[in-house]
């Protein structure tokens, strides 16, 4: 027993001498041009290739590599990497073997990467769906995402044109068009984008409702499966999702109950049930990030895709869909361009019988998640303008939440 | 010898070993390697077409890529190493690393993340350290026990003390969290308050406590009454027992050691490697070091090059994947598991002798009437297994795996 005290004592001193002892890190702050055959780029992800999430990454890097003429030889490809300081030591890793860039897919590597912008300044850092590069203001940590709520809300025209074509054939009454939405978390990233797709619904079939289960996973085949087949018994005639597995779309093609999908088709799980998906195409983001490391700028800290910037996509319809959709969604893309449409109109929706006004959203980030930007003007929320990951978390009249999932 | 004699004498003799020497058992374990290097050499060139050397070279280069990081995974591994060595010693199959680890880290994280701003940084680095090597004492000793005192089995305790570990974490991750993602993320990411200091770089404090714990290990283990008692519970309970050694006490204060060093661990790994706690933070630590363990033949000084062994062939497997755009996981773990495969199994000629009999010499000699089908084909009265037949199953195994592994490789590539 002496021993372990004095153990525990050599510990404590070794803090106390370590109280005197330095920290060292690079001092340069600005990034040189590179030359394009040069430039080495690290992609770190949580999964590989066999999740769709991630192959979605995979995919988009080597298309950007092969549109600017880049070779693959030039990617630093490290998949599997869990949300620890194991993503810190990947990133060192690239930086070691001459990365330019370093990017990590998935939301928990945000602080690790953060880390590692803190110790290697001139080098660039960034990162997928991440909140913090705003507040952090370090030049070299960039976040980025795309304003999918958008491309969700054309998926949800969609939907709202399938449930129309139940309604006129008879299928369904009106007040039967009870659409189910199976998420993750209660999560602004996953409230933005139900809220978006049933507002997408509404504004073709105002008499659509919503009911969303969540399953607590990003990614878990079976809870997926199992909310959708819930839903469908609670009388959803019509589902959606915002889960990374095929479990959902499973369950719809067994039950014959129609399928909007998110970030790939799954027209293959789905042959008589699928109607679109939608989807963020990184492609564009990686080229811009590329192009900022050969000509040696800073990224935009904040990096937000849109539908104009191709970042945002809306994949084909399938035969699945209702006549006259591709028209519809047709006319909303051209209302985006012209910037006469926005999908939190505070005129669509209301929250406890009451028009919306002025809401407080937590954009900027501290440890006590305190509102802190008023995100609604000129007559609509304004989603991913302050920040590029979504913030809109108000639950909205017409969607009812069958359970919630922190 | 009767002809009649040895025509019904199985064509191997396996007996155990008394004991081989260090020089041989280092040899063996060096051929296992070799054959594990030469599977997947045959393996690489036919999955992804590349030169087996390269492979090799660019699994050397890739362990070394950044040599701290090296340094810092095999200490760490180590620490989970040694945290279960006095259990094994005694046979006591702690599988409970993980969960004592992530309990302390915990605690530890729940120390800076709330105290911050309201005691000293110092003081919160002493409490968190302390409340973290109690938080890891409780996790052991709980299963202790129950194992002295009603006999329970102390595998499946120690394993499920580990998911309700995980699960107490889970579910602070998100009371924690208020944004709702799950995740409790970097504490004090901007401002490193309360946590540990650096010692030249941050990888350098548990290198040393790893060393000095190692060095406390090797001593406990071989020259105190306290090691020696648990090294004779482990060979015989009622031996101990007969010569006046309180058995209960011993399993109870071995365990009281694994806990405390795994509460250092998850000390360490709130205050200077992960500043935060997630179910992820400790992997498949816990039960890689019962692999190191075991390698190591419980030796704490030996489990320092066993630890090593480990970290650089994921490190160094990892780093196949990246340099040859192989766009998953499975080819590092594939490589992985062959050579494990291969030096857990020769463990069997380090504790097996394996004598061909006169049978089997006649048969070589094709003497005495003996033939080669023999090998293949049973005779009634031999009721031995033929070693061939187990060779060649064996052989079909490793083939089996190998084409399973080829159509994974292919569909995920």
């Amino acid at each position: 027993m002496k021993k372990i005290i004095s153990i525990i004592l050599a510990v404590m001193m070794l803090s106390a001498i370590a109280l005197l002892g330095v920290s060292c890190g690079n001092s340069a702050d600005t990034f040189e041009p590179v030359a394009k055959e040069d430039l080495k780029i690290g992609l770190i992800t949580l999964h590989d290739k066999s999740s769709p999430y991630d192959k979605n990454f995979i995919e988009s890097m080597s298309r950007a590599l092969a549109n600017l003429g880049l070779s693959e030889s030039q990617l630093y490809l490290y998949t599997g990497v869990d949300e620890s300081s194991n993503c810190y030591d990947k990133a060192k890793a690239c930086v070691n073997q001459g990365c330019q860039i370093v990017f990590a897919d998935s939301f928990g590597h945000e602080d690790f990467i953060i880390q590692a912008a803190q110790e290697f300044k001139n080098v660039h850092f960034a990162h997928a769906t991440g909140t913090k590069a705003h507040t952090v203001q370090l030049n070299n940590y960039a976040n980025a995402f795309a304003a999918i709520y958008e491309g969700r809300y054309l998926a949800g025209i969609a939907a709202g044109m399938k449930l129309n074509e139940m309604i006129d054939n008879g299928d369904i009454t009106a007040d039967e068009a009870v659409m189910g939405y199976v998420g993750a978390f209660t999560y602004a990233e996953v409230i933005s984008g139900y809220t978006s797709f049933y507002l997408g619904a509404k504004s073709v079939c105002p008499s659509v409702t919503m009911k969303v289960k969540f399953t607590g996973e990003w990614y878990h085949f079976d809870k997926e499966y199992s909310a959708a087949k819930t839903l469908i018994d609670e009388g959803c005639v019509l589902i959606s999702q915002h889960a990374d597995s095929y479990g959902a779309p499973t369950a719809c093609e067994e039950a014959g109950v129609p399928n909007v999908s998110y970030n790939g088709s799954t027209a293959e799980q789905g042959p008589n049930t699928y109607i679109v998906t939608s989807k963020i195409d990184w492609t564009p983001y990686f080229e811009y990030i590329i192009n900022c490391a050969i000509e040696g700028k800073a990224l935009d800290y904040d990096w937000t895709g849109t539908l104009a910037t191709g970042s945002v996509k809306l994949e084909a319809l399938s035969d699945v869909a209702a006549d006259g959709t591709q028209a519809k969604i047709d006319e909303a893309l051209a209302k985006f361009a012209a910037g006469t449409l926005h999908v939190f109109d505070t005129s669509t929706f209301t929250v406890g019988g009451k028009t919306l006004t002025s809401y407080e959203a937590d954009v900027d980030y501290d440890d006590k998640y305190t509102a802190d930007t008023e995100v609604i003007k000129d007559g609509y929320f304004h989603e991913s303008e302050y920040r590029s990951a979504p913030y809109f978390d108000i639950r909205i009249d017409g969607i009812t939440l069958l359970d919630e999932q922190y | 010898m009767t002809t009649e004699k040895t025509k019904n004498e199985p064509l191997f003799h396996v007996s155990k070993r008394d004991h081989m020497s260090h020089k041989n058992v280092l040899l063996v374990r060096l051929a296992g390697i070799l054959v594990a290097l030469v599977i997947c050499g045959i393996m690489s060139v036919i999955l992804i077409h590349e030169n087996p050397f390269k492979i090799y070279a660019t699994l050397v280069k890739g362990a070394f890529i950044d040599v701290w990081t090296l340094m810092k995974d095999t200490a760490v591994l180590l620490m989970f190493g040694l945290a279960v060595i006095p259990a094994f010693k005694m046979k006591f199959w702690n599988m409970g690393a993980n969960g004592q680890v992530l309990v302390g880290c915990l605690v530890a994280i729940a120390c800076m993340k709330f105290l911050t701003g309201v005691l000293p940084d110092a003081v919160i680095i002493i409490l968190m350290i302390v409340t973290s090597i109690l938080a890891g004492i409780i996790w052991a000793v709980i299963p202790a026990i129950f194992k002295a005192f009603f006999g329970t089995n102390e595998t499946l305790f120690t394993l499920m003390m580990n998911y309700i570990a995980i699960g107490i974490v889970a579910y602070f991750s998100f009371a924690w969290d208020k944004s709702g993602s799950g995740n409790i993320g970097i504490v004090n990411l901007l401002t490193h308050k309360a946590w540990f200091p650096d010692i030249g770089n941050k990888y350098v404090l548990i290198i040393i406590v790893a060393l000095l714990v190692d060095a406390f290990m090797f001593v406990y283990m071989r020259y105190t009454k306290h090691g020696f008692e648990t090294a004779l519970v482990g060979d015989s309970v009622n031996t101990a027992k007969y010569v006046g050694i309180n058995v209960k006490k011993v399993i109870i204060r071995t365990l009281v050691l694994s806990g405390a060093i795994c509460g250092i661990m998850g000390a360490i790994f709130a205050g200077s490697l992960e500043h935060t706690v997630n179910t992820q933070i400790c992997g498949s630590k816990g039960f890689t070091a019962i692999l190191v363990a075991w390698l190591a033949n419980f030796d704490p000084l030996i489990m320092i090059a066993t630890a090593f062994f480990v970290v650089f062939l994921n490190t160094g497997a990892a780093n196949v994947s990246t340099v040859f755009q192989l766009k998953s996981t499975d080819y590092a773990n594939i490589v992985i598991g062959i050579i494990f495969f291969c030096v857990i199994g020769s463990e069997f000629f380090i504790q097996y002798r394996i004598k061909p009999s006169q049978r089997m010499k006649d048969i070589m000699t094709k003497k005495n009437g003996a033939s080669i089908k023999e090998l293949f084909f049973t005779s009634k009265s031999r009721s031995a297994v033929k070693p061939l037949i187990v060779i060649l199953a064996i052989g079909l195994e490793l083939l089996i795996i190998a084409v399973i592994a080829t159509i994974v490789i292919k569909t995920v590539v």
